[in-house]
């Protein structure tokens, strides 16, 4: 077993994801503890990877794995790990991640720590920080063994000190690509024709709070009496009451508005993701240990219908 | 088709969530079904629908209380619901996922849909790794699958609105974000009726597996800032609130 890091690298659009780079900095403060050394691995042809800080980047030059598969990326992973060792295995807890930290964990027997906000080195062991319960309680794990694989909340480090010049190495790729069970069909695009959150400074997000599709009309129009446009947390999204275009946070946009005034949102970390740098956050939300008054400028506990309606006289 | 709809139970996160020792107190919460597995469900229905077949809904009980929420699903459209009692309100996603693998695995399914992630999720999700013990291809964040001789056609959702679709040979198992329709409702009359007729299939728990996982601390995140709170009846919160939106320049 090596002292080694490996990366999983994730890329969009032929670009290196900052999740990517945040992992590679964490790794490197990591390895530099362990004696070991960062080892990037980057699927698919057609991908810019010469601007990571790893020791190593291995790229699998393979024009069919440029968009993500997850049968394929996965096989793959698990053939570099046989043959590297490594003592830790960092993925995105990403769209993709999400497919590979936890079914390499279950191939290996190496244990996964999921929703890791942090990673540190006590007395040459890991201990890892996951938010779990929606952000409601953090639990420090001691992941035993030889091998650790740890799936990394997006914006949890810095991704300065992962950004480098180590050019990648091409290697090809360790499994058979001719008998893959999964085929990539064709990319979707985000849906045209709404509003583009992303561009709006003011926004009035709704979340399950909100109780039904009947009462968006009452964040709509608080929206309205302040120039604003109304967003909408996860649940909210898929339980139908609001297009997918409306959405904010990891599986949704990333907003930065100038006021985002939150309806009924907890705060799960999802979430926070898309939306903790807006520059004036207020949440309203009946429970006062909602993880959402910890990032929020201003809160109230209170009930959003009474406040939203009282808001709507003075305005 | 064979369609096999994995059900978590786990802590609710409405309310508050007590600590004893380095984990949940978990006599002291709520359970209840993780929120993905209704999607997950109304995912099997759909495709029930549009090809017949059977779904049979499967837990892990672990606190003795998951035949509710078999109810809820055979009233949702399952034909066949399946417990494996094992009392372990602490048992991680590696321990239920082996379990599930050992009860699914002579069932022979078609497809297999779980949730694509849960709050407890600490070990990693219930989908990739069942999808591990079964030697299956693993496709989570799915937004929509249809089924057609032999092969499925669906949707992965990505960041930003972005997203992917795949054609993928059953069988396997899938981590459903969300169904292509919200979930349908099933009158509380529906289910109470379900529940005094419905046979629920018990299986004692079967393999090991174990996350590797040792808690140290398990507490409410330690916050650098907490906003500032507005106290006062609700007309006087938005007095507050619509006099710093205007201070701001913001109303």
């Amino acid at each position: 077993m090596s002292k080694d890091i490996l990366v999983v690298a994730e890329h969009f659009n032929g670009k290196i994801a900052d999740v990517t780079f945040e992992m590679v900095g964490k790794a490197r403060e990591l390895a530099a503890g362990l004696g070991g050394k960062v080892v990037a691995l980057v699927i698919g042809a057609g991908v810019e990877a010469n601007d990571l800080a790893s020791d190593a980047t291995l790229q699998v030059n393979e024009p069919a794995l440029t968009e993500f598969n997850p049968e394929a990326y996965a096989r793959i992973v698990e053939a570099v790990v046989q043959e590297q060792a490594p003592r830790l295995v960092m993925f995105g807890w990403t769209s993709m991640g999400m497919d590979l930290a936890a079914w390499l964990s279950g191939r290996t027997g190496a244990p996964c720590a999921a929703y890791v906000r942090d990673l540190r080195l006590e007395n040459g062991g890991l201990v890892i920080s996951c938010q779990a319960y929606n952000g409601k309680l953090i639990a420090e794990v001691e992941p035993q063994g030889e091998m650790t694989i740890a799936a990394c909340l997006a914006g949890s480090f810095p991704t300065e000190a992962g950004r480098g010049a180590t050019a990648a190495t091409s290697i090809p790729s360790p499994i058979a690509l001719d008998s893959l069970r999964v085929r990539f069909v064709e990319a979707i695009q985000p849906p045209p024709g709404d509003v583009d959150i992303t561009t709006q400074a003011k926004l009035v997000a709704v979340g399950r709070g909100i109780g039904g599709k009947e009462n968006i009309e009452l964040a709509e129009e608080l929206a309205e009496k302040l120039g604003a446009v109304v967003a909408a947390s996860r649940p909210v999204v898929d339980a139908g009451w609001l297009p997918r275009t409306r959405q904010v946070g990891k599986s949704g946009l990333k907003v930065k508005p100038k006021l985002y005034l939150m309806l009924g949102i907890s705060g799960a970390p999802e979430h926070l993701e898309g939306m903790k740098d807006a520059e004036l956050i207020i949440a309203i939300n009946t429970d006062k240990k909602a993880p959402i008054f910890n990032v929020a400028h201003y809160g109230a506990t209170a009930d959003l219908f009474e406040v939203a309606e009282a808001m709507l006289e003075l305005l | 088709m064979n369609i096999v709809v994995v059900l978590k139970h786990i802590p609710s996160v409405a309310d508050e969530l007590p600590v004893r020792g380095n984990q949940v107190d978990f006599d002291s919460v709520d359970f209840v079904l993780n929120e993905w597995d209704e999607q997950s469900l109304e995912q099997a229905a759909l495709i029930k629908e549009a090809l017949g077949g059977t779904v049979t809904a499967i837990g892990v009980d672990v606190i003795g209380e998951l035949d509710n929420l078999l109810h809820l699903a055979l009233a949702k459209g399952a034909d066949r619901a399946v417990k494996i009692a094992a009392d372990d309100a602490g048992a991680d996603s590696h321990r239920q996922a082996k379990w599930l693998s050992e009860a699914i695995r002579p069932m022979a399914p078609d497809l297999v849909l779980v949730g694509v992630q849960a709050s407890n999720d600490i070990d990693g999700q219930l989908g990739p790794l069942l999808a591990a013990y079964l030697d299956l291809p693993y496709i989570g964040v799915v937004s929509s699958i249809e089924v057609q001789d032999g092969t499925a056609l669906m949707n992965k959702e990505f960041a930003g609105g972005f997203g992917a679709r795949y054609s993928v040979r059953l069988p396997f198992v899938a981590g459903v974000q969300v169904a292509p329709k919200p979930p349908r409702y099933a009158p509380v009359s529906k289910i109470r009726q379900i529940a005094q007729t419905a046979k629920i299939e018990v299986l004692e728990p079967s393999g090991e597996a174990d996350s590797g996982l040792v808690f140290r601390k398990v507490a409410p995140p330690v916050v650098s800032g907490h906003a500032e709170m507005i106290e006062g009846s609700p007309k006087e919160i938005a007095a507050r609130l619509v006099a710093l939106l205007k201070e701001r320049g913001l109303a």
